[in-house]
């Protein structure tokens, strides 16, 4: 589990993580979230500076981290994608917390 | 519920995402296509943020806070379901946002929409101080200022690809009608 929080220092918010007192699992969808954000800002930006090295560097950087992160979560903790659902009797779906079943 | 406006009101994300998503075809640029595309997705990501706030905020309501709140309105015909309309009750419409086909007219009229969006947020944010609330509503208002630039940029990129024929900016696809 150690090595995608060493590339999370590259996105400098492993210090935020590391403080915090959160489950792997939690720690986790944090990076998901924090690295989909940072590709959603990129890829804006990306559409009118094309050409932009440091711009194009960073999003693989960023990229090659989320993906670790998205394909540890998956293997342990369930899909993301409805794509990812592994079928075996059920489709288990619909039994996770849909996004607005949050905290509040 | 002042923050329904944000879902179905006149410059809420729905309005947003729609407009935006609708003017894409019709630009021949390539990169104003691609910045259209991904902000109206982007919006649409916003709009489920903002339709979870109001179901959260409203699930557990009591009868005496729907009178109370003046929510009485809307639940009447709604329940706790949600329905895109303004807080005020305005339906959501296709009147909300326009889509010009003209790429020059389109990315102006892109560029207030992420204005009234963001005066709206500062609207939010004058009226309701619940922290859990406030924060989400933060972010959301600064993703419209950072729109805003985008848009920007991208009206930069094709006033800045006119040729010198066309000093007034006028919608150069359509350049060779005027020149009959």
């Amino acid at each position: 589990m150690e090595h995608y929080s060493k590339n999370y220092n590259m996105t400098g918010m492993e210090g935020v993580v590391s403080r915090m007192n959160i489950s792997n699992k939690d720690k986790l969808f944090a990076c998901i979230t924090a690295t989909s954000f940072v590709m959603d800002d990129l890829r804006i930006y990306l559409d009118t500076h094309p050409t932009d090295q440091e711009a194009l560097d960073y999003w693989e950087k960023i990229s090659r981290v989320r993906k670790e992160a998205v394909d540890e979560y998956t293997r342990n903790f369930g899909p993301i994608y409805s794509y990812d659902v592994n079928v075996k009797n059920k489709w288990t779906w619909v039994e996770d917390p849909w996004p607005w079943e949050g905290r509040c | 519920m002042v923050i329904m406006s944000q879902f179905g009101g006149p410059d809420g994300e729905l309005a947003a995402s729609m407009r935006y998503l609708s003017q894409r075809y019709s630009t021949k640029n390539r990169k104003v296509a691609g910045v259209l595309t991904d902000i109206g997705t982007e919006e649409l990501a916003h709009m489920e943020m903002v339709s979870a706030i109001v179901h959260q905020l409203t699930k557990d309501i009591t009868p005496q806070e729907i009178v109370e709140s003046g929510f009485d309105k809307y639940y009447v015909d709604h329940t706790l379901g949600l329905w895109p309309q303004s807080a005020g009750g305005i339906p959501f419409t296709s009147t909300f946002f326009q889509s010009k086909g003209d790429v020059i007219t389109d990315l102006i009229e892109d560029m207030a929409a992420e204005q009234k969006a963001r005066t709206t947020y500062d609207n939010i944010l004058r009226l309701v101080h619940d922290q859990e609330v406030c924060d989400p509503i933060k972010f959301l208002r600064q993703r419209e200022i950072n729109h805003f630039q985008r848009f920007g940029e991208a009206l930069r990129i094709v006033l800045d690809e006119l040729d010198s024929k066309n000093f007034y900016a006028v919608n150069i696809d359509y350049l060779p009608d005027l020149h009959k």
